[in-house]
């Protein structure tokens, strides 16, 4: 066992990347140990929990099952990005109002699975909700108010389209 | 300030993922440990060799049990009893040569890197002589030959009972007599985060990071273990990912505080797999019972009897306390003059049983509420109405363990408003002869919870409490944060108290061994109540001491003074601000003396908490599956400090209870048992797919004892669930299912045996 | 960290060829979710891997002018499921992997390595076989083009020869035009969840004569490779759409698969279920192509 070294450049959280990784390195060792970024969870490390779930190119993905190297070229976001001078978004701050959070473990997740649900532009139903947010496993919530803040903020939007809320 | 919905005061931090675990915390030049598990299920090591291993590069060290202190220490997260009878059961060694269970700790390896440390455990070859396995305690109690504890010949850990009245004569007085058996599985606590610590030694002592609920406990175990004073050890909890009781319990920080002395010091971090979390941590146990029941013609129980059988696995934990629960709730709540109860808790090889949220109570009120709805079916009578005419309406007291008494008592109030939700006395009879593959079925169950531990153990709290330089004040516990919002509470109470803004009020939300005040930590739905006392009086200490440095500060004729966000005020006057007073306090050069106020104390107290679980189900007997219509909880939990908190709290209780009764158990291998589904994917927790919508309610009796009127809320929520699901399948196909969770297999078992499929 | 002894990531399928042909001890990987797993449990720790992550040649859905639908090995399954094509021509696909894992899941696993890794429970694999898909596999000379079924040999192991990559799922025209499929994954949980017992019906209903036209039947984890219900099939063709065609149906399933005990579900259970999906599927396959207004 040679440790193979690899640069891998990339963008994140809006900032542009480069670091030498192990090859052996998962998305989640990256981002939390070289980039400090520990807002990523590990909570299984086989893609079952959604707790170190991140946005790559729009996506969510778990990083834990996701190659550092895999990286390169990519645009990888975690919630240290979403907040902006201490001005939060409105799913993190609904995640506060309707009472989403406990723990707090799963939480990072939870909040990158309902960005990009968000980032749609969709009125969900709480079905559809719950089918786009499923990957992201709780154990003190009973899901209940995190459906409610994606939901809350869901219809936020959609009354400022000027569309009729259901 | 109490009983307002203020925002978590953890919230910002956790939404923005600056909130710090264990694991953002580790130094980067940690050592990584891991940990060689038994491959077989029962036996002793005849010969390790672990020369390999030490030869690869990049291993640093490695420790077999010939290398660990020789003597054993318990585990549970009980308060220390000074008294030997009352001590718990030490029966673990920090790495073990007699293997009692599939994955008993061996061996543990030391390395630079992850990678390093499992290549190593590959390395290590065991030799063993193996003995026969036994997973099931109704076989185990007939003893084994060895036995699994030396001392403890027929694998019986504890037996207990009791007698209330005369049960034969009860019996046989009665007109209807009813003989059930039910059996609950081994399920687990699954909080997000696994266990995890980091140990490393500074001047001489350890220290220990790590995801507990008990750090006191903590540190007092690790000094057992190690054989070393418990001084020289100081245990650091920051946030934690969820306990739910697992973490109410010393897992691996002896061991890795012993690593870390082999090591030179050096930090060393012990980060458990989602496997071993199942395999090896604790889980709840898996409690079979026998009951029996007598009615008279107009229903009233006359007498009862129950025997439970818990399967504690291979080592005591928390032991014969879960099963005790149990029984002692058997006596509570439901008149009945002839009462009969034992239990035995049994050793067997299978991994260890110990707290889980509701301690005993999720078990016992899943074969109490069963056979409650069976009695009635018998005897023909509606369920709730059977158990309206048994419950005790207002006070009462237990039998045995003085002062535990329902002080205050919503039961009545609770089963009325979850009827009305659930439309019950519609759907009991629109759902009466049902024919066809979908039916649907209404169905409930209730439950009591004693709030804390007292008297069966000690219960002791402890605050401190600073008025800073700028008048604001600092709020320190030992008292653990773990997800249930403690640190939000308390802070209500302290501000309610001192009649100032919650965010002037500054919690210190990692406890610190060294530093934060003794408690016992997060368990038994104790820490609003019992810690809830402390504060209040901490908080009231503080008060008297701001105010008596004012009237030094004030002049003479300043007499009546009292404190309103951030002033001190004379009558309706503000006399000088809270800021300008602590100044004073820090700087004065004619009398300055910071003004802090700490408390510990005693809290011989305990009051019952009571509440219910309604749901509507709907059944697809050909596919074998149960849906969820709705389903709401009622909780008497006394005053409610924060309304929001406490909707959560039951909300995250009614998930676990709705996967107690679904989908959640660990299912072992008979042959060694070994846990066969013990991972995320194979272990059933339900996704937010298979959750439905929640309803929480409550029913606010002002508790004269609690410290704000309030009782247990904790645990309580997880209780009540299973049962009202099975008697809501109950009701839609009248097959009744004795064992949870009600799988699918269950149910197709079930509907072939009764002819519906 | 995961325990890789080498790793070399491929460029083009030609570069991945050459990689395997250059490392015959090392494993393709291509979305991770399979194999990185199977390297943390132990199973292929200290393994290397030659990558197919990221070939864009491999990626995505296209249409020959025959109406062949090409399925890029390389393709994820939301990105299948939201395929225009898939979406048009044979949604039953798009659904099928749609109920893989969760949504982290469905970005990263694909298609390819779905089939390749050859899980009797993988989610695509019966709509695969019930839509007759054959497989393109590359290996730098020739290659071949396998009928799926020929190509799972036992659980785990399928016809992936040394040096060879699977490029892509061919589905031809004739398979799904005039065909409707519904696809039933059978698990524990709703989500997060391998199948039980997983049927995929793919139907065509002859609307004057009311009657099934032709109907494929393929089962998962009710054989050690997922299984074509042929005599089903066979006896099906025919048959009146009519109430008793479902209780038919579930009743020649069970005649014919032949699921195992296991400790997640028993045989008995799985018979009841596996006859009763097939069924359902059946029904809504009918749905589907209006022939319940029969």
């Amino acid at each position: 066992m040679k440790k193979q070294m690899q640069l891998v450049r990339c963008t994140v959280n809006g900032r542009e990347v480069e670091e030498y990784v192990d090859v052996r390195e998962s998305l989640l060792d990256m981002l939390r140990n070289r980039l400090g970024l520990t807002s990523v969870k590990k909570g299984c490390e086989v893609g079952e929990c959604g707790a170190c779930t991140v946005i790559i190119d729009g996506e969510t993905i778990d990083s834990c099952i996701y190659l550092a190297v895999w990286a390169e070229g990519k645009n990888i976001r975690t919630l240290e990005g979403l907040e902006k001078n201490g001005e939060l978004t409105r799913i993190q701050e609904a995640f506060i109002e309707e009472g989403a959070i406990q723990c707090g473990f799963c939480t990072p997740g939870f909040i990158m699975s309902a960005t990009v649900l968000l980032e749609r532009g969709e009125k969900l139903s709480r079905d559809a909700i719950r089918k786009h947010m499923a990957g992201n496993l709780c154990r003190c919530t009973g899901y209940e108010n995190i459906v409610n803040a994606v939901e809350k903020v869901m219809d936020e939007n959609e009354t400022r389209r000027g569309k009729t809320v259901r | 300030m109490i009983g307002k919905s203020v925002p978590r005061v953890d919230a910002y931090d956790k939404v923005t993922g600056r909130a710090k675990f264990t694991d953002d915390l580790v130094p980067a030049n940690c050592l990584v440990a891991k940990i060689y598990h038994a491959k077989i299920g029962n036996g002793i090591v005849k010969s390790i060799d672990t020369s390999k291993a030490e030869a690869l590069d990049g291993v640093v060290k490695v420790v077999t049990f010939k290398d660990v202190p020789n003597h054993c220490y318990p585990t549970p997260g009980h308060p220390w009893s000074v008294e030997l009878a009352h001590q718990d059961v030490a029966d673990r060694n920090i790495l073990t040569g007699r293997v009692r269970y599939y994955g008993d700790d061996i061996a543990a390896v030391v390395a630079e890197d992850e990678i390093t440390a499992q290549r190593a455990l590959r390395l290590i070859e065991v030799e063993y002589e193996e003995y026969p396995v036994e997973i099931h305690p109704r076989k185990s109690m007939y003893g084994s030959k060895p036995p699994i504890h030396f001392d403890k010949k027929d694998n019986v850990l504890v037996r207990s009972n009791y007698f209330i009245g005369n049960v034969e004569q009860g019996l046989k007085e009665s007109e209807t007599v009813i003989k059930r058996s039910y059996k609950t599985p081994i399920v687990q606590h699954c909080h997000i985060e696994n266990p995890i610590s980091c140990a490393y030694m500074e001047n001489g002592r350890i220290i220990v990071v790590t995801s507990t609920q008990i750090p006191h406990i903590v540190r007092r175990v690790i000094g057992q273990a190690l054989g070393i004073p418990w001084g020289k050890i100081r245990v650091i909890k920051p946030y934690i990912g969820g306990g739910f009781g697992n973490k109410q319990d010393v897992l691996y920080e002896p061991l890795n505080a012993f690593l870390t002395t082999q090591v030179g010091g050096r930090p060393v971090k012990l980060d458990i797999t989602r496997e071993e979390t199942f395999c090896n941590t604790r889980t709840r146990h898996s409690i079979e019972y026998d009951l029996t029941a007598g009615v008279d013609s107009e229903g009233h129980l006359l007498a009862k009897d129950m025997l439970a059988i818990s399967n504690q696995g291979a080592y005591a934990s928390h032991g014969h306390a879960i099963a005790a629960n149990g029984l002692t709730a058997w006596r509570l709540q439901y008149a009945c003059p002839n009462i009969k109860g034992e239990a035995y808790t049994v050793y067997t090889n299978t991994p260890v049983g110990g707290a889980m949220r509701g301690y005993g109570i999720p078990q016992v009120c899943f074969a109490i509420e069963c056979f409650m709805d069976d009695i009635a079916k018998e005897i023909g009578m509606d369920p709730l109405e059977f158990r309206k005419k048994n419950l005790i309406k207002g006070y009462y007291e237990d039998a045995y363990l003085k002062p535990i008494a329902a002080n205050t008592n919503g039961i009545f109030e609770c089963l009325e408003k979850g009827a009305d939700y659930i439309h019950w006395e519609e759907k009991r009879k629109e759902y009466t002869n049902q024919t066809g593959n979908i039916r649907r079925g209404v169905g409930m169950s209730l439950f009591s919870y004693k709030t804390g531990v007292w008297p069966i153990s000690l219960e002791i709290a402890g605050a401190r409490m600073t008025l800073n330089q700028d008048g604001s004040v600092g709020l320190m516990l030992g008292a653990t944060e773990i997800g249930q919002g403690a640190d939000t509470v308390f802070s209500q109470m302290a501000a309610e108290i001192l009649n100032m803004d919650i965010s002037d009020v500054h919690i210190q939300t990692v406890q610190d061994t060294d530093v934060t005040p003794f408690d016992t930590g997060a368990y038994a739905s104790r820490q609003s109540f019992v810690t809830g006392t402390v504060v209040k009086d901490c908080a009231n200490l503080l008060k008297k001491k701001i105010l008596d440095y004012a009237k030094e500060l004030l002049p003479e004729e300043t007499r009546k003074l009292r404190l309103d966000h951030g002033w001190i005020m004379a009558g309706k006057d503000p006399a000088i601000s809270l800021g300008n007073l602590a100044l004073e306090s820090y700087y004065s050069l004619g009398n300055s003396s910071v003004i802090t106020a700490e408390v510990s104390e005693q809290v011989k107290k305990n009051t019952i908490a009571t509440g219910c679980c309604f749901a509507e189900v709907e059944v697809d007997i050909k596919l074998g599956k149960i849906k969820i219509l709705h389903i709401i909880n009622v909780h008497d939990s006394g005053k409610l400090i924060n309304p929001k908190l406490a909707e959560m709290q039951v909300q995250g209780g009614m998930s676990m209870g709705m996967g107690y009764g679904l989908s959640e158990q660990l299912i072992l291998d008979e042959k060694t048992g070994r846990p066969l589904n013990g991972t995320l994917l194979d272990y059933k927790l339900m996704t937010m797919m298979d959750t439905p919508d929640i309803k929480a309610d409550f029913v606010e009796l002002d508790d004269p004892i609690g410290p704000f009127g309030n009782k247990a809320l904790g645990e309580p929520p997880a209780i009540p669930g299973a049962p009202a699901i099975r008697n809501a399948v109950l009701h839609a196909t009248g097959v009744a299912f004795n064992e949870n969770p009600l799988t699918p297999q269950r149910l197709i078992d079930g509907f072939m045996k009764a002819g519906l499929i | 960290m995961y325990d890789i002894e080498n790793y070399y990531q491929a460029e083009s399928v030609k570069d991945a060829v050459r990689l395997l042909n250059e490392h015959p001890d090392a494993r393709i990987i291509s979305g991770g979710s399979d194999v990185l797993i199977k390297i943390r449990e132990g199973k292929f720790a200290g393994t290397s891997l030659v990558s197919i992550h990221g070939i864009k040649e491999i990626q995505g859905v296209k249409m020959a002018d025959n109406g062949d639908i090409y399925i890029g090995a390389g393709t994820v399954f939301s990105h299948i499921t939201n395929d225009a094509i898939i979406r048009k021509y044979i949604p039953v696909l798009g659904e099928a992997v749609d109920q893989v894992g969760g949504p982290q899941v469905r970005n990263i696993g694909t298609i390819g390595g779905n089939i390749c890794n050859g899980a009797v429970s993988a989610d695509s694999a019966p709509t695969v076989f019930s839509l007759n898909a054959l497989l393109r596999l590359e290996d730098g000379k020739e290659g071949r083009l396998v009928p799926v079924k020929d190509f799972y040999l036992g659980p785990g192991r399928v016809d992936l020869r040394q040096g060879e990559i699977l490029t892509y799922v061919i589905i031809p025209a004739k398979e799904y035009e005039g065909y409707h499929g519904h696809y039933i994954k059978y698990s524990m949980r709703n989500a997060m969840d391998i199948a039980t017992i997983s049927c995929s019906v793919m139907s065509k209903v002859d609307q004057q004569a009311g009657v099934i036209e032709d109907v494929r039947i393929t089962f998962g984890v009710a054989a050690p490779v997922p299984y074509r219900c042929t005599k089903a099939e066979e006896a099906l063709k025919g048959m009146k759409i009519e109430e008793s065609l479902y209780e038919k149906t579930a009743q020649l399933i069970r005649e014919e698969i032949n699921p195992r005990d296991s400790w997640r579900a028993s045989r008995a259970f799985r018979l009841q279920i596996g006859g009763e999906i097939a069924a359902r599927a059946l029904r809504r396959t009918v749905e589907l192509a209006g022939g319940d207004r029969i």
